[in-house]
């Protein structure tokens, strides 16, 4: 069953249940419902990672050294948990500029440098080679193996490499034919391919269902369990030996450790991770989920490599099986032909999913950051007059597909069969390392360069090809093999594998050390040794400062010039076709609350910086920083200009904090002053209010005085009768004003807190039994019946026994003053109640309006109802009592009703006082 | 300290973990001829450690979110 004719048939039937998958997915996202936008697809996705390599490699290694498969998956893994800090980093940086590619992404970073970019993609380009080459010969071989079921014969013993060859050949053919369907359709501003994720997803799930059923099937079928297979392999000396890999102290476990800094380096800057991480993430949460579910992938992908490893060697032991091909030979092997088919699908949905996504990368980068550079530069092809160049761009692209396929496959002819799957792949990983240092630097580093890029970059780059790729030409004999062993010019010194004589290493860790000393040292070195440009400086502080911005338009304030709407539309129009041009000025109308077109839409610095940044989306930043300067007049900023925008924006900030703190501080000082204001103001007014109150006062019984004095001074010969009458109202009115005057005086004490007191034990009983004695003769007089109820025994109260008694004095003289005139009644009480010693003064007067209640305790009070004949008080005597009694821990208030007599009361504390 | 912030510190605390459980010496207290129910010790240990720090990022990750 398993012949030419159904494998080609099934392959192609399953390119094109992805293609339906991939139109689908593209069919959605157009209706606004994109199967993508879920973190499980996402990190589906990011297992474009595991490739043929891991597939049909992992296998390979573990054959040969038990666990140095690993670090690939293991330093993954370390790298994402630094993704929270790095990637979401990367993720707002890319999202922000909107970044097409790795290349794009340090051009932009480094002034929209061209140069960069374009050296960059030659890195790229050329470091992936091997990887992509890897891919092709792992499904030509496992084509070619299949096609002799049920032999199983490696093709190089049968003299099928010719055969494989040309099967590579047209792998390469036909995957550049679906790549270019998957990937180039059509140009989005933005470079998404949601059909294109949809798909590495699906591929990804086929990928590791083939595996793990191989590894179930090798560990549960042919074996009985991990526990047998495991026992079965250390009965064999080579296979125990692959169980304690590690040597001694230093065998192994450097390399162990540089394989493991490798691929956290490879996870973030193979160009197919940046594409699937970065320019495909649809949302920056989707990254949460990722960051465990993709390491369980790796895991759970890796399980069986072991078991299916000792299967494969315990199942050949002859050795007449390359350990790359056990994952298809054992089901073979076993005679399971759906099995080994599924392992197949499961190899071409790895292979095919790194090439079309690592091709689709590459392409973009060809496009935009080598190509159109050049094309726009050359004024002879009239580029900037050509309406529309969307059909160039995709054209471009195809082409370098095509070329990018035929070049993996002249490299799998050059070098392709000395290496073993993952020695092939190691290569490339070290190749995309080179891109670490202006990357990591560049984010978290302002003052990284241009030049300090460049220079890393070419100096990493050299040394890894030195070093590198140079033996692994070599050794397939195109490059003399004695450059390899004497050095160049007999130089033993710079012997590619043991360059200054380094040796003991394995050929990675040893072009590892290498390329890293001379590419962080040159970046390092060249970027402290010039300054940078003023471009360089501002796109340094968009990267580094990224979660400081404000959105995409953190850039428009470092542009200075002039522009025309017009200009900048047919631009647009031009890259992007008018449709989606159209769509893009309305939207940025839209924000400004305008219509598109509208003639209030301004060519300012935020529309020309929008319009670049989206042109940056389909062409690259380096190139829409040419193209946008074609159309607009730019006056250049200088460095200091630039320093002074970022300063200033800095100390703005800070200024507006030290301002709004002042601001705080003057508020409430302000607030404070108003209220010792308004208390000033109130204490001048009740100031100028005592003083008049007090001079009216004392004027009434001067005048009367003065008055009566006159009289008596200009009729000598005034009756007796009339005189003494006379008389007796001047000393009246005198001792009036004296009792005034020591009211005022008692009062001023008083307020002024420098009252003398006396404290003692004192009895309320007393105190007002000695009162009312004294007061006998005067309620006589005017025959007014007091009723006193005065209990057998009260509790002493501690306070002042002479203000007692002009408390209660005052309380029943005013009670005397204003009570009926006829039948005069009042009654004072003393009783215990709730701790507190009261005295209640009724009388049964006209009482005192509810309004009036409080106001009859404040000073210069004087009743309107008070009885003509009676002498007027001096308004002080209520208001001096209830100080008194406060001052003595009680309270002092009157009940009464209009028309019903008044009671007034006070209350003491019972017992001794409380210190304080 | 923000939330992401103390997330990010979390996560690069699980980051030296890892970089101090897979490598010298640690491996190498493993790298003996010892099982664990029939699977090489140094097999084993690699793929639990694995397994424990893949479920203590998700926990972090997943914490308060």
């Amino acid at each position: 069953m398993l012949n030419g004719p159904v494998i080609i048939l099934t392959s192609f039937a399953y390119l094109g249940l992805l293609f339906a998958i991939a139109y689908y997915a593209d069919k959605r996202a157009d209706a606004g419902r994109s199967i993508i936008a879920s973190p499980y697809i996402y990190s589906l996705s990011l297992a474009v990672y595991a490739t043929a390599w891991t597939f049909y490699g992992s296998v390979g290694r573990a054959a040969s050294d038990g666990v140095g498969f690993l670090p690939i998956y293991i330093g993954p893994t370390l790298m994402i948990a630094l993704w929270w800090v790095v990637m979401r980093k990367i993720l707002r940086i890319s999202k922000q500029n909107r970044i097409t590619s790795l290349a794009d992404f340090i051009a932009s970073r480094y002034g929209k440098s061209a140069l960069l970019g374009g050296v960059v993609t030659i890195i790229a380009v050329i470091g992936i080679l091997p990887y992509i080459s890897l891919q092709l010969k792992a499904v030509a071989s496992s084509v070619t193996i299949l096609v002799q079921y049920p032999q199983i014969a490696m093709p190089d013993s049968v003299g099928a490499v010719q055969g494989r060859e040309d099967t590579a050949l047209w792998v390469a053919l036909i995957l550049a034919a679906f790549t270019i369907a998957f990937g180039t359709r059509h140009l989005d501003a933005s470079e998404h391919h949601p059909g294109l994720v949809a798909a590495i997803a699906f591929e990804s799930l086929v990928k590791l269902v083939a595996f793990v059923a191989v590894g179930l099937f090798v560990t549960f079928g042919m074996y009985d369990g991990f526990g047998d297979l495991f026992a079965r392999a250390s009965a064999e000396p080579n296979m125990r030996a692959m169980m304690t890999p590690f040597e001694g102290v230093g065998g192994g476990y450097a390399s162990w450790a540089w394989l493991t800094i490798l691929s956290m380096m490879a996870i973030m800057f193979l160009p197919r991770q940046f594409q699937m991480t970065v320019i495909e993430n649809v949302d920056e949460k989707h990254l949460n989920k990722a960051i465990w579910l993709f390491p369980l992938y790796m895991l759970a992908i890796n399980v069986f490599v072991l078991p299916i490893a000792f299967g494969g060697l315990l199942r050949f032991p002859d050795g007449s099986v390359d350990a790359d091909t056990f994952v298809l030979t054992l089901p073979m092997a076993e005679k399971q032909e759906l099995l080994a088919l599924l392992v197949f699908i499961g190899g071409l949905s790895a292979a095919t999913g790194m090439v079309i996504v690592e091709t689709i990368a590459l392409s973009t980068m060809v496009c935009n950051d080598l190509v159109m550079p050049v094309l726009l530069r050359m004024r002879g092809l009239r580029l900037n007059e050509r309406p529309d160049l969307t059909g160039l761009l995709l054209a471009i692209r195809r082409g370098a597909i095509v070329l990018i396929l035929l070049l993996g496959y002249l490299y799998y002819k050059l070098a392709g069969e000395a290496y073993a799957l993952v020695s092939i792949g190691l290569i490339s990983f070290a190749a995309v390392a080179q891109f670490a240092p202006a990357i990591l630097g560049g984010i978290f580093w302002k003052d990284g360069t241009r030049l300090g890029a460049l220079a890393g970059l070419l100096a990493g780059f050299g040394v890894w090809f030195y070093t590198l790729l140079l033996p692994a030409l070599a050794r397939s004999g195109w490059v003399p093999i004695g450059f390899l062993e004497r050095g160049p010019f007999d130089l033993e010194l710079l012997r590619p594998l043991q360059l200054f004589g380094l040796s003991g290493l394995d050929q990675i860790t040893h072009s590892m050390i290498w390329s890293m000393v001379a590419n962080i040292g040159a970046y390092v070195l060249f970027s402290l040794w010039r300054l940078p440009s003023a471009e360089e400086h501002r796109q340094a502080s968009l990267f580094v400062d990224v979660f400081k911005q404000d959105g995409e338009t953190g850039g428009a304030r470092f542009w200075r010039g002039t522009a025309s709407v017009p200009d900048l539309y047919n631009l647009l129009a031009r890259f992007l076709g008018a449709e989606s041009a159209d769509a893009v000025f309305r939207e940025y109308a839209a924000a400004r609350g305008l219509r598109w077109p509208d003639e209030r839409l301004v060519a300012d610095a935020a529309l020309v910086h929008y319009v670049e940044v989206q042109l940056g989306g389909a062409i690259g930043a380096a190139s829409a920083r040419v193209m946008v300067a074609s159309v607009v007049t730019e006056d250049a900023l200088t460095i200091d200009e630039v320093r002074a925008i970022l300063d200033e924006a800095s100390q703005v900030v800070v200024y507006s904090h030290r301002l709004e703190q002042k601001s705080r501080e003057l508020e409430s000082a302000t607030a404070e002053l108003r209220e010792a204001n308004e208390r000033l103001k109130e204490l001048d007014k009740l100031k100028d209010d005592f003083v008049s109150t007090v001079t009216h006062e004392l004027r009434t019984p001067l005048t009367a005085i003065r008055a009566f004095t006159e009289i008596l001074l200009d009729e000598p010969d005034l009756e007796a009768d009339k005189r003494r009458r006379f008389l007796g109202i001047i000393t009246k009115e005198a001792e009036r004003l004296t009792r005034l005057i020591n009211e005022v005086l008692d009062l001023a004490k008083l307020e002024s807190g420098k009252a003398d007191w006396a404290e003692s034990r004192i009895d309320m009983k007393e105190v007002i039994s000695d009162t009312l004695a004294a007061m006998d003769q005067l309620f006589k007089e005017k025959s007014i019946h007091v009723e006193a109820r005065l209990p057998e025994h009260v509790s002493s109260v501690t306070a002042d026994l002479d203000r007692m008694i002009q408390v209660v004095l005052n309380l029943l003289s005013n009670a005397a003053k204003f009570c009926a005139a006829t039948n005069g009644r009042i009654e004072i009480s003393l009783y215990e109640r709730d701790g507190s010693v009261q005295v209640d003064v009724s009388d049964n007067g006209l009482g005192i309006v509810a309004e009036d209640h409080e106001a009859v305790f404040s000073k210069f009070y004087q009743s309107g109802d008070a009885p003509a004949d009676r002498p007027r008080g001096s308004g002080l005597g209520l208001h001096i009592s209830r100080q008194i009694v406060a001052h003595f821990g009680g309270r002092m208030w009157v009940d009464s009703r209009a028309g019903a007599g008044a009671r007034f009361s006070f209350t003491l504390p019972a017992g001794a006082r409380p210190p304080g | 300290m923000s939330d992401p912030e103390r997330k990010g510190q979390r996560l690069g605390a699980l980051c030296m973990l890892g970089a101090l459980l897979f490598n010298f010496p640690v491996l190498a207290l493993f790298n003996v001829p010892s099982t664990v129910f029939g699977v090489p010790l140094l097999y084993a240990y690699i793929f639990l450690a694995w397994a424990v720090l893949i479920a203590l990022m998700a926990l972090v990750v997943d914490a308060g979110a």
